[in-house]
This record gives structure tokens, C-alpha cells and sequence, in this order.
């Protein structure tokens, strides 16, 4: 809420209404109570608002449940993360109080369910403390004994009354979620919303409105990265797909098991990672790009196959969505540390496409991008997202689906002659033929992991593996000439450069701009194509004093991150260092910034 | 081509733009156009006999050259797809079944055809064998058992038998065998046969059965190898003093048990079609889950449906 501070309650009559372009709100309690639901609701409803929105959750590794979070960030302008202090903490249990105050910030507002907690007196001076009996008031709204059910709707109606929210837009939404055949299900959630908003915030605080969002017209879509990265490759024309379970991958092959049979196609659940990257390779094959995916272990047991399918010049889609590791490491946090093993993992030289999505939006695109680039170069393309953008709420503009919906059925046209990896092909690249399809000359071509000639035979010839490992190198250099160069965001010449990847697009932006508010020379870029790399990266690092790559996961034997390691390789320049964590959680704007500063001797500030 | 081919429901794109394919419209393709590279197996390797029984299926069943589609994992015989003279796949050492299944579950318009070891199939490749029988996908897979490891020279094989000598277990074999029919019996394979190189009109014989079964069909074909296990299968060769004898008339290929026991026989044992049932594949199942879905979307254009979606999530 930058434009309005929670100033001293008004004393008495009817509290002070202010305007606000933005606000942060908290709520933690178990994940069985529906919290992920209230921020959902929230989400859809800024969506629906024509506002920003971003929402960042925690959900325990346990299965029976446990002390959960979600917070929303609601803006009527830009929203680049989901925020570093909350205005408002909506805390039903004491662990939840206790545990989030420090993510409130000094003269926020925590709403608590007095009918668990006790407020602490040393913390009164500091937050504005509104105690309701949540537990209490929506048994009497909605009766029976569920009382911990519904409960969450009751606090949707407190919020929405100190937030002014749009009731009509709100019971829509509700509607839309309680679909169930027995009426009596949508008819309590409705009274204990509508019990929440009509009870009265009594005058200790100030309510809020949302100023008008400026972005009028665009109607928006709401939802997290794994749904926009799903329907990305539907889109894009992707109908067949194999997989195994595993957090956060799983939501993906879901919706696609889900979803494909829709439009004829289908996605296989397989006995394990190795079998559905070969499912996923043979539907390739086939003649129409797949699409199979994992994160953590199961990108580790794909690793073979993904060579094979370089050798093979097969293209194929590999969705890599990261979790704490390695091993098992830590399924339900978020780190970026696969970057390694998605550029390089495997045996042998075999170059592979590497793209990173760095909003929600961008996975919708992300997964087309990656689509077209497989097919065109007849080459595995690897979409490295991770738990965080998986599974975050964003509102986008509506894509025109029309426009960007692909047929990339294959084309069984038959064709006097093939060399499935001919060397004399331009820059290497030469295209898949699909099985069926007829060849006049009778000769018909081989798809292999041995080294091979022209027509895919095996071959010992040392001068026929140097060309074709020349061939696949060259397809990606082609590539790499043709991908935009990296908009640099701030000043192109300054002190320090932020570089970022994936998930982290928002915070480090928003680090620039508080950087820059206090009189810093810091901008950043932010790179998609991981692998090949875009073009003109060395001409933007010449302006930089500094260059600081910003990433989630460990600074390493020689003392710095993944990403950063492989542009030391690229350009040999010892001006570029990491800043890099590896706590699970998502990096806070605060904490960009501050590592920043530590890690510049002489400051941010230009010399 | 088998009929069962033309009754899956065709799906997706313009796969539909493939012609129904009739065997009558071409004459049959010939050995000399439908074979390529010379083998590079040893001279007498029981592997040749293979190859030239599925050029006679080719043949004799007048397949398409581009609608055959060979695919192989790695092993002396999974060389096999470099010899056939169409589209084919040399994938990576004991993943041919589930490579294939994405090639079935797509292409339904193709003839698939998988050729591997015993070590391929058995033992690297053990749970995708489990998986693709239980889950009853359209192909037929001839696993080339010789009870050796051949290309890696003669180590010790899932199916080797106990006290064999290889290089692994110089002492003599002491891990139980693997029995191919009893897995594939087990597994829930619904087309499971036995036969041997040394007798060509059978494998001929089980080989048309197999791709006619709409379903997975699996067929163990004793191939010997001269090289690291020369004489494994005499015993079950007339011409070297040994006893070929064929499923007994009454047995009934519906008998699960009936064909457990006969997987059990002592060597040389049966030879034949051991078991077939009629049970719906994984293709005919997608099918079916495409049809439901499509009842409400056939009529849409592939954005409109994702249009629909999107609605739900303004
Ligand atoms: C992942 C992997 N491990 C090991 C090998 C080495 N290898 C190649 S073939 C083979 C065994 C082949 O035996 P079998 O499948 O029985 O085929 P055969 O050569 O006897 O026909 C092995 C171990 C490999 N290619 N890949
Ligand atoms: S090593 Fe054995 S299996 Fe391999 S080609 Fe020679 S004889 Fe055949
Ligand atoms: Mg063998």
C-alpha cells in the first residue's frame, strides 16, 4: 500500500476510507483450511478487475496438511513480485500470528481469529490488531459442527469489507466455485461470506479502496504457471505426451491427461521417467512434437534418452519444473540449481535448446516457443521453470487463441529422397520424416543413437563424428544468431548489472527500482534462452562495472551460481559474480538489494 | 495389414489425411527392395533366420515399405532395424517398448514391429516388459533370446541358464533364469509365443499370428548365438539330434494356467502359441476416452476449446 500509510485509527465515527494502488495481504493458517481458496478468489477477482495480481504460497511437504501461507499482492499498477511486507495479516491460528508478524510491516494491520489467538501486548504498539471470532461467527452464520469449514469464506467477507472488493464480482466467482449438484453447499458459503462482510470492523481502522486500474479494456486470465505452461503446449499443437508423477511437475501432466482428449490427443501415465521421455520420443517420432516433463530425480533419469534424442535429431518438448535438491532435496520448495543438468546433463557432446520462462505469462509463450524451435531444428528443447512460477497466480492479458493456436500435424507427403542428417543441409539443420510417410528412391532412413552417415547408418568414422557433432552444434549456434538480444532494464551504462533467469524476473526488477530510488547506478537484464545464450550479451556487460547474476541455488565450488558459471566460460570476465541462495523461498526484493550492496566494495553508487 | 489396425479410431490432425491402407492395391515388396546393410552378425548367428522371416512376412503379407516401422533397443540382434529397408529406430539399450508405445498410441495407421535380446528385454529393460504387456499396447515384439549377452561378449543374461560359463560368472551361473513365457503369461501379455530360428516355417507361422492379434504380442524366438553360446538350443533342433515338438492340439490358448504349466516344461519344451486373449489394448482405451471427450468438442475448432478454458479462468 505505498500510497496510503496505515496512519493512527481515526478516533470514533465512521473510519477513514483511503485510497490505495496496491496491497499486500497474508494469510497463513493450515493448508487444510481452505487458504489457498480465499487468495484464489482474491487472484480471479483483481484478474476480473483488470488489475496485477501475484500471488506467492508455501504448502507443508506433509501430506495430512500443516501451517501454510498464501499472500496476494493486488496492484492497479505494474505487480513484478508478490511483495516483501504485508499490509494485512490474516492469521487464524497463534503459530500463524506468531510465526508471520515479522512479514507485516510496521504499522500493518493483522486480522486474527480471536477464537485462537491471543494477541501478545509488545506487538499492539507496533500493528493494528482487529480480533474477530472467525471461528465462532461462522459457526453461527452457517451452523452445523463443521466448524472449521467455511471458515475461510467468513475471512474472504472480512477482507472484502476492508478492501471495498466488488461484492457482485465476488459471489460470481463463489458461485463459480461451489458447483455441486446439492444447493445447500453454495447457499452456506454465500452466507458466510456475506456473514464476514456485514460484520462490523467497528472504527478502530481505516478501510481501503482500490484507485481505478489504469489498463482499461484488456479482459485478463487468471491462473499459475503450470496451467499457462500446459495450455501453452496445447496451443502450440502438442496432442501426445507421457509422464510420471512427481511435485511440482505432476499439475502439468494432469491438466494435459485432462485436457488432450479434448482435441483427439492423449497423455500417458508411464512406469517411470525413463519409459515417458521414450513414450514422448517415440511420439515425436510419430511425426508431431510431444511433450514429457519431471523435476528433481526424474529429470536425473532422463538424462539417456534426451542424448538420444540429439543423437537422433529428434525434436521433443522436456518440461523441467525445480525443486529443492538434489535427491529427493525439497519437493515443495524452490530453487533454480537444474540449470546444470538441463544445459549439459548427460554423456558426450550433445547440445540441446534450454528456455527459461520468466513470468506466468511467459510459460504460456515460453512452451510455443519451445514447441516451434524443436521442430524447426529437429532438436530436444528443455523448458527449465521452477516450484515458484509453477505455482503462483498471475493475471495476463487474454491471448487471441485463434491467431496463436498451431496445427503441427506431420506431413505424410511422400518425397523422391531423404537423408535424415544430411551435411550438406544449411547450418546443419535438416527436419524429421515422419514414419508412414512414402519415399520414392526406396531408401528409407534410420533414427539412431550409434554415429551414423547420411541415411542414419553407424559408421566408425572419425571424420564423419567430427562433422555431424559439428552439424549438431551448428543448428544451435543458427539458433543462437537469430534470438533476441536481452532488453536491458534501467540505464545501459552504469555501475552494476543484475542478471537474472526464470522466476526471479520480478524481484530483481523491483530491486533496480528501489536501488535506483535511493540514487544507485543498477540495472539488469533478464535472460530467457539459457541455452544457446542470445547474441550481444558481452556488448552489454561492457557497460558495466559489475555484473552480478542473481540466482537460486548454490554459489559453488569456485564461488559462484550456475548461470554465472556458464558466463564466466562464455566471455572469460572476471567481473562477473553471483549472488545466489539456497533456503527454498523465493528471493525478496529486499534481499536482492542488500546482497547487492554487500557484495560491491565500493557501493552502488557510479564511481 | 491386420485389420485390427483400421478398427482403432484414427485421432488427431491430419493423421485421418492417411490413406485406409488395402493390401491388394500394391504387389509385394521383394527381398532385394525391402532389405538394406548387409548383417554385420557373425556367419551362422541364429539372428539371420530372423531377419529373413520378417522379409517373408513382408512379403507374403504385401506391407507398405513406409507404412513398417522397425524398432529396436541395443544388443548383437537389436541391430536389426539397419537391416530392414524402411522407417526404423535404433533407440537406447532396453527402452524399445516404451519408445514404441508412443509410436502405437499416435500412429495407429503404422505396422509395428519390435526386435530385441533377452538382456534387453529382461533385464534393463524388465519393468517397461512388465508395463507395455499389463497395459496390452498394439505391437509385436520378438525378443531374439540366445541366453547370452552377444554384442558385450558373452556375459552372463537374465535368461542364461544356471551354470552357464561366462565371463561374469566364471564358476558357472548361480542366479535363477528368467522364463520369458512365464513373465509375459504373468505380466498380462494377451499374444504369447515360443519358437526357434532352426525352424523357419514357424517362426514365419507365429509371426503372421502375432502382428494379426490386435493387442501385444510377444513372441520369444530362440536365436542362437555361434559365438558365445554355440549348441545353447541343440536340443531342440531335429538336425542336431534334438526334439522340436509344438503345443499339444488340446491345449486351450485361453488357459492361463494351462499355459503357465507348459512355460514350465523342462528344455527343449513347447513350441507355439502358448496363450492369446482377447482383452481391450491401451489404444482401443485412449480411443474410447477421446470419443467421450470429443462428444462436447468435435464441433469446435482446437482454439475455441482452449477458448472455452480460458473463460473459466477470467
Ligand atoms: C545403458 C546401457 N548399459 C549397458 C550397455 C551395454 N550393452 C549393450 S548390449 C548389452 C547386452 C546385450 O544383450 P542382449 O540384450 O541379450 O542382446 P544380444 O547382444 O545378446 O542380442 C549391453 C549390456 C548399453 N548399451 N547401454
Ligand atoms: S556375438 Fe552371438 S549374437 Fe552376436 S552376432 Fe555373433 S553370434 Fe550373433
Ligand atoms: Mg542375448
Amino acid at each position: 500500500m505505498s500510497d496510503a500509510t496505515l496512519t493512527a485509527p481515526a478516533s470514533g465515527g465512521t473510519p477513514k476510507v483511503s485510497r490505495v494502488s496496491e496491497a499486500i495481504i497474508r494469510i497463513a493458517g493450515n493448508s487444510q483450511d481452505g487458504i489457498q481458496a480465499i487468495g484464489g478468489f482474491l487472484a480471479r477477482l483483481a484478474g476480473r478487475s483488470e488489475q496485477e495480481v501475484m500471488t506467492h504460497m508455501t504448502i507443508p511437504a506433509t501430506i495430512s496438511g500443516g501451517p501454510s501461507i498464501f499472500q496476494v499482492r493486488i496492484g492497479s499498477g505494474e505487480v513484478l513480485s508478490s511483495g516483501d511486507e504485508a499490509d494485512v495479516l490474516l492469521a487464524f491460528y497463534q503459530h500463524s500470528y506468531e510465526g508471520h508478524i515479522n512479514s507485516l510491516k510496521k504499522g500493518g494491520i493483522v486480522l486474527y481469529d480471536s477464537d485462537h489467538v491471543e494477541p501478545k501486548p509488545e506487538w499492539q504498539k507496533d500493528y493494528h490488531h482487529v480480533g474477530v471470532p472467525i471461528s465462532g461467527l461462522t459457526v453461527e452464520a452457517i451452523g452445523g459442527t463443521a466448524k472449521d469449514k467455511g471458515k475461510n469464506i467468513y475471512a474472504l467477507g472480512l477482507v472484502a469489507k476492508m478492501f471495498d472488493l466488488n461484492i457482485p464480482k465476488l459471489e460470481k466467482l463463489i458461485g463459480e466455485r461451489f458447483t455441486s449438484k446439492d444447493p445447500s453447499i453454495l447457499n452456506n458459503a454465500l452466507a458466510a461470506f456475506h456473514a464476514g462482510y456485514s460484520h462490523s470492523l467497528g472504527s478502530v481502522i481505516e478501510t481501503f479502496a482500490f484507485v481505478e486500474s489504469q489498463k482499461k479494456g484488456r479482459p485478463q486470465v487468471v491462473m499459475n504457471g503450470n496451467e499457462a505452461m500446459g495450455y501453452g503446449l496445447i496451443a502450440a499443437g502438442v496432442r501426445f505426451g507421457a509422464g510420471y508423477p512427481i511435485t511440482p511437475w505432476s499439475d502439468i501432466m494432469e491438466l494435459l491427461r485432462r485436457e488432450l482428449p479434448k482435441y483427439g490427443g492423449s497423455f500417458i501415465q508411464c512406469e517411470d521417467e525413463i519409459a515417458s521421455i521414450s513414450m514422448a520420443i517415440g511420439g515425436s517420432y510419430g511425426g508431431r512434437v510431444a511433450v514429457t516433463g519431471s523435476s528433481g530425480p526424474g529429470i536425473s533419469l532422463k538424462t539417456e534418452a534426451l542424448g538420444w534424442a540429439v543423437m537422433a535429431e529428434i525434436p521433443l518438448v522436456i518440461v523441467d519444473i525445480q525443486r529443492g535438491g538434489p535427491s529427493t532435496g525439497m519437493p515443495t520448495n524452490v530453487e533454480q540449481s537444474d540449470l546444470n543438468i538441463a544445459c549439459f546433463g548427460g554423456h558426450g557432446d550433445s547440445p540441446r535448446v534450454v528456455i527459461a520462462p520468466a513470468d506466468v505469462e511467459d510459460c504460456f509463450y515460453s512452451a510455443i516457443e519451445a514447441v516451434n524451435i524443436a521442430r524447426k531444428y529437429s532438436v530436444p528443447v528443455i523448458l527449465l521453470s521452477d516450484q515458484a512460477i509453477a505455482t503462483r497466480i498471475e493475471a495476463f492479458a487474454e491471448p487471441n487463441l485463434e491467431t496463436i493456436c498451431q496445427d503441427i500435424s506431420p506431413d505424410l507427403t511422400p518425397v523422391a529422397s531423404h537423408k535424415p542428417y544430411d551435411l550438406s543441409a544449411a547450418d546443419g539443420v535438416t527436419q524429421h520424416l515422419a514414419p508412414g510417410t512414402r519415399i520414392e528412391d526406396g531408401v528409407y532412413p534410420i533414427a539412431t543413437g550409434l554415429e551414423h552417415d547420411e541415411y542414419g547408418h553407424p559408421t566408425g568414422s572419425p571424420k564423419l563424428h567430427s562433422q555431424m557433432n559439428a552439424k549438431r552444434r551448428k543448428k544451435l549456434q543458427t539458433l543462437a544468431a537469430s534470438l533476441p538480444t536481452p532488453n536491458i532494464y534501467g540505464p545501459a551504462e552504469g555501475n552494476v548489472l543484475l542478471v537474472g533467469w526464470g522466476s526471479t524476473q520480478g524481484p530483481i526488477k523491483e530491486a533496480v527500482d528501489r536501488a535506483r530510488a535511493t540514487g544507485d547506478s543498477v540495472s539488469s537484464i533478464h535472460i530467457r534462452h539459457i541455452n544457446p545464450l542470445p547474441p550481444g550479451l558481452e556488448n552489454i556487460f561492457a557497460g558495466f562495472n559489475h555484473v552480478l547474476v542473481v540466482e537460486m541455488n548454490d554459489e559453488g565450488l569456485y564461488g559462484y551460481g550456475q548461470l554465472g558459471g556458464v558466463l564466466r566460460a562464455c566471455f572469460g570476465d572476471k567481473k562477473i559474480r553471483g549472488i545466489t541462495k539456497t533456503d527454498g523461498l523465493t528471493f525478496k526484493v529486499k534481499e536482492i538489494v542488500e546482497k547487492a550492496r554487500a557484495n560491491v566494495a565500493t557501493g552502488l553508487r557510479k564511481l | 495389414m491386420s485389420s485390427s489396425l483400421t478398427d482403432i479410431p484414427v485421432r488427431g490432425g491430419n493423421i485421418t489425411a492417411v490413406p485406409a491402407n488395402s493390401p491388394l492395391e500394391r504387389k509385394g515388396l521383394t527381398k532385394k527392395e525391402i532389405a538394406a546393410d548387409h548383417p554385420t552378425w557373425c556367419p551362422g548367428c541364429g539372428d539371420f533366420s530372423v531377419l529373413a522371416l520378417y522379409f517373408k512376412l513382408i512379403e507374403k503379407r504385401k506391407l507398405w515399405h513406409e507404412k513398417i516401422t522397425t524398432v529396436a533397443g541395443i544388443g548383437c540382434s537389436s541391430r536389426f532395424p539397419y537391416f530392414v529397408q524402411a522407417h526404423g529406430v535404433h533407440y537406447i539399450h532396453g527402452r524399445a517398448l516404451p519408445f514404441a508405445s508412443g509410436i502405437s498410441l499416435s500412429r495407429p495407421d503404422l505396422h509395428l514391429f519390435v526386435f530385441g535380446g533377452d538382456g534387453d528385454a529382461f533385464s534393463i529393460g524388465g519393468n517397461h516388459f512388465t508395463h507395455t504387456a499389463r497395459k496390452n499396447i498394439k505391437m509385436t515384439y520378438v525378443v531374439m533370446d540366445n541366453w547370452v549377452y552377444g554384442l558385450t561378449k558373452k556375459q552372463t543374461s537374465p535368461t542364461s541358464p544356471l551354470g552357464f560359463k561366462s565371463k561374469t560368472d566364471i564358476g558357472g551361473a548361480t542366479d535363477q533364469p528368467i522364463n520369458p513365457m512365464k513373465q509375459a503369461i504373468a505380466a498380462g501379455a494377451t499374444f504369447v509365443a515360443r519358437t526357434t530360428h532352426s525352424n523357419p516355417n514357424h517362426v514365419l507361422q507365429m509371426m503372421e499370428a502375432a502382428m494379426d492379434h490386435d493387442g501385444f504380442s510377444f513372441i520369444e524366438c530362440l536365436s542362437e548365438c555361434v559365438e558365445f553360446y554355440e549348441g545353447a538350443f541343440d536340443a531342440s533342433n531335429p538336425r542336431k539330434g534334438g526334439v522340436f515338438n509344438t503345443v499339444p492340439a488340446d491345449h486351450d490358448v485361453t488357459d492361463e494356467l494351462a499355459a503357465y504349466k507348459l512355460s514350465g516344461e523342462a528344455f527343449p519344451g513347447k513350441f507355439g502359441i502358448f496363450y492369446k486373449a482377447t482383452r481391450a489394448t491401451k489404444n482401443a482405451n485412449e480411443a474410447k476416452v477421446v470419443a467421450a471427450a470429443r462428444e462436447k468438442t468435435a464441433s469446435l475448432k482446437d482454439w475455441e476449446i482452449l477458448q472455452k478454458s480460458f473463460d473459466r479462468l477470467k
